[in-house]
């Protein structure tokens, strides 16, 4: 049943992924322009990253953007981990459609709002917004990602696993460290990498939520576009991709080799019975 | 036998236990007694309460009423971590992300074991269930019938007081299901432990249980060997769940102490059974006669002799070993009886064959008198 690409197929795919990728090949290509001039091609240079090194502005930006997504994405895991444990293990109580709803509406709320909301709550409590205020509001809003991936792996898991465990002689709690965490890791260690990138590249709620002292990466990097696109912001977003891109392609080749070699076992598992 | 004695100290007692989800009762102010070293098996259709009764023995359930003890020890406020029991699981339940030796030290762990003691008693229990050559192994290493014999380890690996079996050979194949209850079985007379078994297959419990307990609606039916369990059923509803049974519902005409007389109600043949009943003349019971008393023979009836009825060959199912005749003896292609034989030789053609006349034979011991 194998056929060759028809000319159709061809079309729909060079289209579509012009169309995604298209500015990025453009913005990594322009990063190497030896021109000031962002749109003019003056030959290939590194100058851009160079000089990258030498601007402390960035550079702080860049760790502040660090530490928020860091840390945020290190309490969202926490207690979105902890919200889906009592989703899926609480069974029926009162309130609890209300409970899911809530914890899942950041979802879909429009971010401007979440930013506004957490911006007056911040203010009337009259507290001085930086670091930490960024850091609550993108904790905030990166729960309920890590509810949502940290849920879905919990449905599958078979609650006899903590049975048997409690049966053994293991209290629920050393149960929890022991059985249920290990089992449901892949789930929340995928929430936590996507608290950590939401938390990396938003710019609304950050916008509404820090103070001075505390600018994001990205944040920094639109007030500068508003003054005209230096070449220097071209490293920086190609450095960005490029960690990204590292990090995507680490953790689909560990997800592949887990997948290959499980898939191994189990053949040999088959048909040794008896 | 323990059972027999009303003074023997029971080891597990249940004492008026009731259990209520919402408004469904699993299990109704139920009473039971199981001994030190038995083998006992819980049996009944799906939704009967066994499976709840175990669990309540193992903590995970809370009675709503009554109480439990083991050993002596009233087990009302232990947590599951603390009762001297241990459960082998239907889904075996075995932690994916341990070996398999890791997931039978487990619970010795738990209990703070000295390592050089717990590597002896892992090494002990790999032996016994055969498992040395994978105890490096993860469970999705392994095929069925090791996982089971890992969960069965593990589980037996702290000795406990009582070891919970729920439905513990379900999801094996029959060849191997049949080979690992006569395993289980030996295993319990070696370590000399006390065995709950919970099962819905009747065979299952037959073989393994020195006692049985047929369960329904979160009652106990009848609590006996696996041999009275068959032979003398004590209602319908047990007769009809254990094997293959003839019932027919007959009226009392005649009764002594040694003798029971009736006739059948449908077909007003004369039924003989040297059991004596609590029915007077003239009540409706019901006859319960297994398959494989039924003797079957070409020919006519004779008027006048008991247990003796005349028929027509309806259906005939070869099974190999054993046929199964359908003889319709009265006017409704319903109101059949049924005779089993074992296939003795090896001839194809079979001297019985469709709509042969026939005459079904039974002696006075053959069957039972039921009442409700």
């Amino acid at each position: 049943m194998t056929r060759g690409p028809t000319w159709f197929n061809v079309t729909s795919l060079v289209v579509g992924f012009s169309f995604l990728y298209l500015p990025i090949v453009l913005l990594v290509i322009y990063s190497f322009n030896d021109s000031r001039l962002v749109t003019v091609w003056g030959g290939f240079s590194t100058r851009w990253y160079a000089s990258l090194l030498e601007n402390d502005q960035l550079l702080d930006a860049a760790w502040v953007t660090l530490r928020v997504a860091f840390t945020s994405a290190c309490i969202a895991t926490v207690l979105g981990t902890l919200a889906a444990l009592v989703l899926v293990r609480s069974g029926r109580f009162v309130g609890r459609s209300l409970f899911s709803g809530m914890i899942f509406a950041p979802l879909v709320m429009p971010e401007v709002i979440l930013g506004l909301s957490l911006l007056l709550l911040f203010v009337s409590m009259d507290q001085a917004r930086g670091f930490w205020t960024v850091m609550l509001a993108h904790t905030t809003f990166a729960m309920c990602y890590v509810a949502v991936v940290v849920q879905s792996r919990l449905v599958g898991f078979d609650k006899s696993m903590e049975e048997a465990a409690e049966d053994l002689g293991c209290p629920p709690v050393k149960t929890f460290f022991l059985i249920t965490l290990p089992i449901i890791l892949p789930g929340v260690i995928a929430g936590w990498m996507l608290a950590f990138t939401l938390s990396l590249d938003d710019l609304v709620i950050a916008s509404f939520t820090t103070g001075p002292g505390a600018t994001t990466l990205p944040m920094k990097i639109y007030s500068q576009v508003r003054l005209g696109v230096t070449p220097e912001i071209n490293a920086v977003c190609t450095l960005l991709v490029g960690v990204v891109t590292i990090g995507v392609i680490a953790a689909s080749i560990v997800t592949k080799r887990q997948q290959v070699q499980r898939e191994r076992d189990e053949r040999a598992a088959f048909g040794a019975d008896g | 036998m323990p059972w027999e004695n009303p003074d023997h100290p029971p080891f597990i007692e249940f004492r008026n236990v009731t259990k209520k989800f919402g408004d469904f009762t699993a299990v109704k102010n139920l009473s039971l007694k199981i001994y030190e070293k038995e083998f006992f098996a819980l049996l009944g259709g799906s939704g009967c309460g066994k499976t709840t009764l175990m669990r309540m023995l193992a903590g995970f359930e809370t009675p709503t009423s009554g109480q439990i003890f083991l050993d002596g020890q009233d087990l009302a406020g232990i947590p599951p971590y603390r009762r001297p029991s241990n459960m082998m699981f239907q889904s075996y339940a075995l932690f994916p992300h341990m070996s398999v030796e890791k997931n039978i030290a487990f619970g010795l762990k738990q209990d703070k074991m000295p390592t050089s003691e717990v590597e002896a008693r892992v090494a002990e229990m790999l032996q016994l269930t055969k498992l040395e050559q994978f105890a490096k192994r993860k469970p999705h290493q392994l095929s069925g019938g090791q996982r089971q014999r890992v969960a069965l380890a593990r589980s037996l690996a702290k000795r406990p007081k009582v070891l919970l079996l729920d439905e513990p050979l379900g999801a094996l194949d029959r060849k191997l299901r049949e080979e690992t209850q006569f395993e289980l079985m030996n295993l319990q007379e070696e370590l000399k432990m006390t065995f709950l078994i919970v099962t819905h297959d009747q065979e299952e419990a037959m073989t393994v249980a020195d006692r049985i307990a047929v369960m329904d609606k979160g009652e106990l039916v009848q609590v006996a060997t696996p041999a009275e369990i068959y032979e003398a059923p004590n209602c319908k509803f047990v007769a009809d769940f254990i094997g293959d049974v003839n019932l027919i519902e007959a009226k009392v005409t005649e009764k002594t102490d040694a003798l029971t007389r009736m006739t059948s109600v449908v077909d007003g043949f004369a039924l003989e059974c040297d059991q004596a009943t609590d029915a007077s003349v003239g009540e409706t019971v019901w006859y319960a006669i297994r398959p494989e008393k039924v003797r079957i023979a070409e020919g006519n009836v004779e008027p006048g002799v008991v247990n003796h009825i005349g028929g027509v060959v309806w259906d005939i199912a070869y099974l190999g070993d054993v046929s199964i005749i359908h003889a319709k003896v009265g006017e409704d292609d319903h109101d059949t009886l049924r005779s089993t034989f074992a296939n003795v030789s090896r001839i194809v053609e079979k001297p019985i064959t469709w709509d042969d006349n026939v005459v079904l034979t039974f002696d006075r011991d053959a069957g039972v008198i039921l009442r409700g």
